[in-house]
């Protein structure tokens, strides 16, 4: 199971890495969303699988009884889940805006911060 | 200098003038009182600066560093007396004094350093406040193009020196630099002693302007005269020089040194003093004077000998005494007359007598004409020079013998034309200078008078002591004025004829200097700017490539870099172990399955050109991922993942009812280069996660939270009390940056114009 959800993670990354290469912000944004994904399941994995134990302490015990799964990554994915919708929406207003102002989503027609490169001219 | 600029009334400058004039004064009486310790051996004190890095802000103080000292305070204290007049009215005056002092700190900083990483620090505030004087008449163009021009020179030559020192600093294992001059045999016979040497010669040349760097050092005259002296001649220039004379115990006596040192001096000294003839700005012949005088110093430094450091401590008195003495007059009689042009200025002395008096007697000793100072250093020169073994005692008499002859010459041109004959025309009324702007160059002068006729007093407190910590060793030095009838002799009155010869027929020999430099092909200044201008071209073209404002091409790289590097290093280090522990776990029919339809999931995404489509396949992505956090215990995160997921779809449904559809299917081509990008990162990322899979398991960090959870906590749910109890302020973070985003996004969507997009009410195509 660790080698196909490795697999998966790296099939999930590739597609991600392939839309967020595309000139469309849409596309784009769709990649970010999968890369997030594949990037939590990278922590994930980082602390091994265990089914059927969550890391839970019965009521009166002080430790858990039997062995559990690991606690450490699963708050940090939780954070990085959070963390990475926060971007997303603020991905998604930043293209929104763009639209309006610019009137497209396609990045190479997004010119006015960095214009085509011209000559270099000398400032004396 | 007579520049037009708003005068502001003060007297002697007013309070900055003052201040600037007392700090230096009182300085040098501190270190005049501390001569008679120093004579006998030197002082060392110092406390710990940065103590993790093992720099101490220690002080050295010897008879090198102490004539240093005496020369920065003392022409200090005449050159901001002279400053309070010559620019006093200035709007910017107290600036002026502010980077004036701190050029002062910097130089004293310098030459008391005895740590190599102090010295560092305090050479760069030398060169800084070199660039902000340089550039201190900051409205025209070519200051700042001087001032630029020194900077980057000597910054460079300062990061390479820093290279230096640091090698220098780890090889002796200690910074301290009075703990390292004993360590001179074992680092000269290190395998690192020539880079060593070729770093801090780098910082040393180009700091005292040896050709090939010289070419700033007559451009730095952009500055005010006092500045010029000052700075540009009698003290900060010479730092290359100190450096030379205090490491000569640590890297000096080797053939390297010798022929490199006694190669670029000589030639810089010579060619300087031809240039300074080409000259008709009587400011740029004693610019060039100042080169050769910088490359005469090198060269006796070079040579290495007892006579030759001696000549060289000697003549380093010599020239800061006259030199900074005739900047000075020049400054009285361009601020008197407004031209410093000597085919123009005559007569000068019936006008302005104590000017004349003045620049003879700083002349005279530039000529090397008994009694003055100028002729003892001058005898010593040539004894040292024919000391010599070898080849070595030709090259350094010839280069001695023609660069005096010239000197002679341009002290002529500079202070003895000028004064003689009938007052010429100038732009201005010649007049005498006021005291402040006198004093300084009269007891300049005075000095290379009675210095010259007691040889001994400066011999015993200045050179003997100042030649001893060059040397590393202690021997008594006395100095005569009349040496007896012998060579030295010989080819002083051979220098004066020769100079005679020279000065007489000046004008033609700058004509012919002109003529010779408008064919020559050669040219440094204009070099330098083309090595700016390819620079710029570099940058530009490199910034074109790099930052061409193309997204795609940005993540590529990015992508491509993390492909090549992680990659690189899976294969590098061979990473290839596949262990038993990579798989303990079975897949069940659900698992596999919940897995494949998430692949399903994303490919629909990315081969959809509908927007709704390829929602529909992110939310499969995320259900997939949701329900493997539910599988393997994490219920928590699943719960998480599935909440945002829905708010993901909510906002994301919201916005696309305003923006343009995907591309139509005809636009959406396969690109075969981006799926090889792709292809490599996905699998880099399944490679390094089946070698972490496959390795060893640490456990610590959770087996103390399940420990610490309740007892310590107070909570059951230990994914909980990690992130509310023990790593609460990442908690925290956290929600700090999806306020910011939420405050970001507000921000964006504030006062937006609904635009027509078109297709606003149209429906999904899908």
């Amino acid at each position: 199971m660790e080698l196909l959800l490795a697999i998966t993670t790296g099939v999930l990354t590739a597609v991600a890495v392939y839309l967020m290469l595309s000139k469309n912000l849409l596309r784009y944004l769709w990649g970010l969303v999968l890369l997030s994904n594949a990037v939590n399941f990278v922590i994930f994995l980082g602390g091994r699988l265990t089914p059927g134990a969550p890391p839970l302490i019965d009521e009166g015990d002080y430790a858990p009884a039997g062995e559990v799964a690991n606690a450490l990554p699963q708050a940090l994915v939780l954070t990085a889940i959070v963390i990475s919708f926060g971007l997303m929406a603020f991905a998604l207003a930043l293209i929104y805006r763009t639209y309006m102002t610019l009137g497209t989503v396609t990045s190479t027609e997004m010119r006015i911060a960095e214009p085509r490169p011209r000559k270099p001219e000398s400032d004396e | 200098m007579a520049g037009d600029y708003p005068k502001v009334e003060r007297v002697m400058g007013g309070p900055a003038g003052w201040v600037s004039i007392l700090f230096p004064a009182i300085l040098f009486t501190y270190f005049l009182n501390l001569l008679p310790e120093v004579v006998e051996g030197p002082v060392t004190a110092g406390f710990d600066w940065v103590p993790a890095l093992g720099v101490q802000m220690s002080v050295l103080l010897d008879g090198l560093s102490m004539m240093f000292a005496l020369l920065i305070t003392g022409i200090g204290t005449a050159v901001t007396l002279y400053s309070c007049h010559y620019l006093g009215d200035h709007p910017h005056y107290p600036r002026f004094v502010c980077y004036l002092l701190m050029f002062m700190v910097g130089m004293l900083g310098l030459v008391l350093a005895n740590d190599l990483i102090a010295l560092f620090v305090f050479w760069e505030v030398t060169t800084i406040s070199s660039y902000l004087l340089i550039g201190f008449n900051a409205d025209q163009a070519s200051s700042r193009r001087s001032a630029l021009q020194a900077l980057l020179v000597t910054g460079a030559g300062g990061l390479i020196l820093l290279a230096g020192l640091i090698v220098l600093g780890s090889i002796a294992g200690t910074f301290r630099i009075s703990e390292i001059l004993t360590q001179g045999d074992m680092i000269r016979a290190h395998p690192a002693y020539g880079a060593i040497l070729i770093l801090f010669l780098a910082g040393a040349f180009t700091k005292s302007a040896q050709v090939p760097f010289h070419f700033w050092l007559p451009n730095a005259m952009a500055a005010p005269t006092p500045v010029s002296a000052y700075l540009h001649s009698a003290t900060m220039v010479k730092a290359g020089v100190f450096l030379m004379a205090r490491m000569n115990p640590v890297l000096g006596g080797t053939d390297a040194w010798f022929w490199i040192l006694i190669l670029f001096g000589g030639v810089t000294a010579v060619f300087a003093s031809v240039m300074s003839m080409r000259q008709t700005d009587i400011k740029q012949v004693l610019a060039y004077t100042t080169l050769m005088a910088l490359g005469t110093l090198t060269m006796f430094i070079g040579a290495g000998t007892h006579y030759a450091i001696m000549a060289g401590m000697l003549f380093l008195l010599v020239h800061s005494l006259y030199k900074a003495a005739l900047f000075l007059m020049i400054g009285i009689v361009d601020h008197s007359t407004g031209t410093r042009d000597a085919t123009v200025l005559r007569g000068l002395s019936k006008a302005m007598p104590l000017t004349g008096i003045a620049a003879a007697l700083a002349a005279l000793s530039m000529a090397g004409i008994p009694p003055l100072l100028g002729f003892v250093g001058k005898e010593y020169m040539y004894k040292a020079g024919m000391d010599l073994p070898g080849l070595g005692a030709i090259w350094v008499t010839l280069m001695t013998f023609a660069a005096s002859a010239l000197m002679f010459a341009a002290g002529g041109i500079v202070a003895w034309r000028p004064f003689r004959g009938e007052l010429a025309e100038t732009p201005h009324h010649a007049h005498e200078g006021s005291w402040p702007m006198l004093a300084g160059p009269l007891v300049l002068g005075a000095l290379s008078l009675i210095f010259g006729l007691f040889p001994g007093i400066p011999g015993h407190f200045l050179i003997g002591p100042a030649t001893n910590a060059v040397e590393g060793a202690v021997h008594e030095v006395h100095l005569h004025l009349w040496g007896g009838i012998n060579m030295a002799l010989f080819l002083s009155i051979l220098t004066f004829i020769a100079g005679w010869l020279l000065y007489r027929n000046h004008e033609g020999i700058r004509a012919r200097l002109a003529a010779f430099e408008a064919r020559s092909p050669i040219d440094f200044d204009a070099g330098w700017d083309r090595l700016l201008d390819g620079f710029k071209d570099f940058a530009g073209w490199l910034t074109g490539i790099v930052q061409n404002g193309n997204l795609q091409r940005y993540l590529a790289v990015t992508f491509t870099t993390f492909a090549v590097l992680v990659g690189g290093t899976y294969l590098v280090r061979g990473a290839f172990e596949v262990g038993p522990r990579l798989i303990q776990l079975g897949a069940h029919p659900v698992q596999w399955s919940v897995l494949l339809l998430m692949i399903a999931g994303s490919f629909l995404v990315v081969s959809t050109t509908s927007r709704m489509t390829a929602v529909a396949g992110l939310g499969v992505v995320s259900v997939g991922v949701a329900m493997v956090f539910i599988m393997f215990s994490a219920p928590d995160v699943a719960i998480t993942q599935l909440l945002v997921e829905v708010l993901i779809i909510v906002l994301v449904t919201l916005v696309m009812l305003r923006l343009p559809y995907l591309p139509p299917r005809s636009e959406l081509h396969f690109r075969f280069g981006h799926a090889i990008i792709a292809t490599s990162v996905g699998a880099v990322v399944t490679l390094v996660l089946i070698a972490m899979l496959s390795g060893p398991f640490d456990r610590k960090l959770t087996d103390y939270f399940e420990q610490t959870a309740y007892p310590e906590a107070h909570g059951r749910n230990i994914v909980n009390v990690i992130l509310v109890d023990f790593r609460a302020l990442d908690t925290f973070g956290e929600i700090t940056v999806v306020a910011i985003a939420a405050i970001g996004a507000l921000a964006l969507l504030r006062g937006i114009k609904t635009r027509n997009t078109g297709n606003q009410n149209g429906s999904e195509e899908a």
